[in-house]
């Protein structure tokens, strides 16, 4: 569906015009068309924790180490040793920055109950302070971490309003990239409404706990001189540091790679017209004990097969009960692992939230840096969770997995009618369901091709056969009695068999008969032939005889007549 | 007005101490503001501190660096170096009251010890 569309809405969101300055956080960055305003204040709002003070420091971090833009960091909540302890977890490395000259952290301590304002002041201390530091650093970036502070601080709050108003412009005549944070008020943006000085982009930060799982999300409110987009973005808070999911944007700019990559299992990549696409995602659904694990393993296999990495994600079963309940199908899957091919990450869904999850796998992808993703058991998740947040997380790992390019076997809990397996199967290139049927006391398992994308494939029904020596798509079959599968089908077919025995015999029975038919015939056919010859032997000797008697019966008269002394008599018969 | 100092329990302002009380006055040139503040400083002192006072003026201008070594924002800025602890008082102290409640020099209410 229109794909050229989005792009085009995200693009003309926030068109150009303004400078932008960029944050470094790609989701950011496309949101807002390439950055905050450049030589522009920029608010970011939030209440506490909601990752006001990272996205500040991410911003100048950025700045420094990848845009050639040196920051300042005026800090008012805590120490700047303490600052960079905070993020140098993240891989921020804000001492080796400011040794550089790329970076200041100055802080400022804020404590009310020991100031008393007797009169008239400025805040000329702060202009004085950012002025030399901006000099000193050549700054191009500046963020002052809740600035709120300052209100209550002196117990003036109308002169504070006024320097802060200054301050905006003050930075601006500067041409400084700044961020202001400031702190969520209940009907304002901000506590003291700070809002009405900045007013060029103004983003806020939301941090939600429901059910016990945190969502984070970010909205631009404003961005002056561009149209924007008010959706809320979720985000997270990644051992890189943030990361913005765009989800409004998802299959936008991954290529579409022709080659085909094979599932493990021949058959199905036959069914399938030759394999997955590359880069795509397909998800398993079927309830339990269909096979979507072995399924899944079977893509592992074949991918570790081919030397490429893959992660696995498991949800359900622990590393080891996965790899030996493998080997009784005869998939061991250990030696990938131990050559670090097949890295698996166990990853129960009660241990921690969707979002540290999601922050997890970012950073598994980049350690791991997998092709293939096998993510077994998504709908585990679904358990506590509302529809629509497991929809916008699962809609998120996608399109993680997706930009990187990496070809995702995802499993489902569910016949395929739930919620969540529905809105999972939208997101995904093909969906294959299985099922277990009952008949004659057993089960067995069919494999469906729900559907798969740009592929023309089969639309036949198989059974999923799991043998010791791996799985296996096996003809159902179709007839009259319906459709038969596992032992019934094996009934069945030596039935077939059976009754192709029986036919043959009939046949060479009947052979038999005609031809002994045949052979009769023929020897009575000979029979009657003599018969015939011996008729005609007699009709000739009967003919023979009368002319005998007639040559007889002339001479006797004749001596007759001599006898009895007659005239002659004419030849010709006539004696009367 | 004019009570003495000292008797009010207020810490280090004995009227006959050795002690000597630092105050550092934070100001930019000579802003309307900050002449105010020196001249109202040096007035307060008197009255309440002669001879047992030292004040330092410095110029922020003159070094910028200062203000971020020293946590000064608002200027004028006066903090109390000595006696401990440091108080901080902000403003061109032309409210009288302030600044005496800010330099301890008299508590908050007339009447409480």
């Amino acid at each position: 569906m229109g794909n050229a569309d989005l792009t085009g809405l995200v693009g003309a969101a926030i068109g150009p015009g303004l400078d932008r300055a960029p944050t470094g956080i790609s989701g950011l960055d496309q949101i807002t068309g390439g950055g905050l305003p450049r030589g522009r204040v920029t608010l970011v709002a939030g209440s506490a924790g909601a990752g006001k003070t990272l996205l500040g420091l991410q911003f100048l971090v950025a700045g420094a180490r990848d845009y050639g833009e040196p920051g300042v960091l005026l800090t008012f909540e805590e120490s700047a040793a303490k600052v960079a302890d905070n993020v140098r977890s993240l891989g921020f490395d804000l001492d080796g920055l400011q040794r550089d000259g790329l970076l200041a952290v100055l802080a400022f301590r804020v404590e009310p109950t020991e100031i008393v304002a007797a009169g008239e002041f400025d805040l000329e201390g702060l202009f004085l302070t950012l002025d030399d530091v901006i000099k000193r650093v050549g700054a191009k970036r500046v963020v002052l971490d809740t600035i709120e502070v300052l209100f209550g601080a002196f117990g003036a709050d109308s002169i504070v309003r006024a320097e802060l108003s200054r301050l905006t412009r003050w930075l601006e005549d500067r041409g400084v990239t700044a961020i202001v944070t400031g702190e969520r008020g209940a009907g304002s943006i901000t506590r003291h409404g700070i809002e009405e000085y900045v007013s060029d982009c103004v983003i806020v930060l939301d941090h939600r706990v429901r059910e016990e799982i945190s969502t984070r999300r970010l909205r631009v409110v404003k961005y002056r001189g561009s149209a924007h987009g008010t959706n809320e973005y979720p985000f997270f808070i990644s051992a890189r540091g943030f990361v913005v999911l765009p989800i409004t944007s998802i299959t936008l700019d991954y290529g579409a790679p022709e080659e085909r990559v094979s599932t493990g299992i021949a058959r199905l990549d036959h069914m399938l017209g030759g394999g997955i696409f590359r880069g795509s995602a397909v998800l398993v659904s079927g309830t339990g004990g269909t096979g979507k694990t072995s399924l899944g393993a079977h893509m592992v296999n074949a991918a570790c097969g081919r030397g490429e990495r893959v992660l696995w994600v498991l949800v359900e079963e622990s590393p080891a009960q996965v790899l030996r309940n493998m080997r009784s199908i005869g998939l061991d899957l250990r030696p990938w692992t131990d050559a670090g091919l097949l890295h698996i990450w166990p990853a129960r869904p009660s241990a921690f939230g969707l979002e540290t999850h999601l922050a997890l796998l970012v950073q598994l992808l980049d350690e791991v840096t997998p092709t293939v993703t096998v993510l077994d058991g998504i709908a585990s998740f679904a358990h506590g969770v509302a529809a629509a947040e497991m929809t916008s997380m699962m809609a998120r790992k996608m399109d993680l997995l997706k930009a990187r390019g990496i070809t995702i076997l995802a499993t489902a809990l569910g016949e395929g009618d739930e919620a969540s397996t529905l809105s999972v199967s939208s997101m995904v290139d093909t969906w294959l369901l299985l099922r277990n049927v009952e008949s004659n006391g057993e089960r067995n398992r069919l494999l469906f091709v729900m559907k798969s994308r740009g592929t023309a494939h089969s639309n036949q029904v198989r059974e999923f056969v799991l043998t010791d020596h791996g799985a296996e798509l096996v003809d159902v079959y179709v007839g009259a009695a319906g459709m038969l599968t596992g032992s019934a089908r094996l009934a069945q077919q030596a039935a077939e068999r059976e009754a192709q025995v029986r036919q043959a015999d009939d046949l060479e029975h009947r052979r038999r008969e005609l031809r002994r038919g045949i052979s009769e015939h023929e020897a009575h056919f000979a029979a009657v032939q003599d018969q015939i010859a011996a008729e005609r032997a007699e009709l000739d000797r009967i003919g023979l005889r009368e002319r005998h008697e007639a040559a007889d019966t002339e001479a006797d008269e004749v001596a007759m007549g001599k006898r009895r002394w007659a005239d002659a008599v004419p030849s010709d018969g006539a004696n009367r | 007005m004019t009570q003495p100092y000292g008797t009010n329990g207020a810490p280090g302002a004995d009227a006959d101490a050795d002690e000597v009380w630092e105050l550092c006055l934070y100001v930019t040139d000579r802003s309307p503001k900050c002449l105010q503040a020196i001249a109202n400083l040096r007035r307060v002192c008197e009255e309440h501190l002669a001879g047992h006072y030292r004040i330092e003026v410095v110029d922020l201008l003159e070094n910028p660096r200062l203000a971020a070594d020293d946590q000064i924002l608002a200027v004028p800025t006066v903090v109390r170096k000595l006696p401990h602890p440091i108080r901080t008082i902000v403003g061109d102290l032309s409210d009288t009251d302030r600044v005496l409640v800010g330099l301890q020099l008299r508590p908050l209410r007339s009447g409480a010890t």
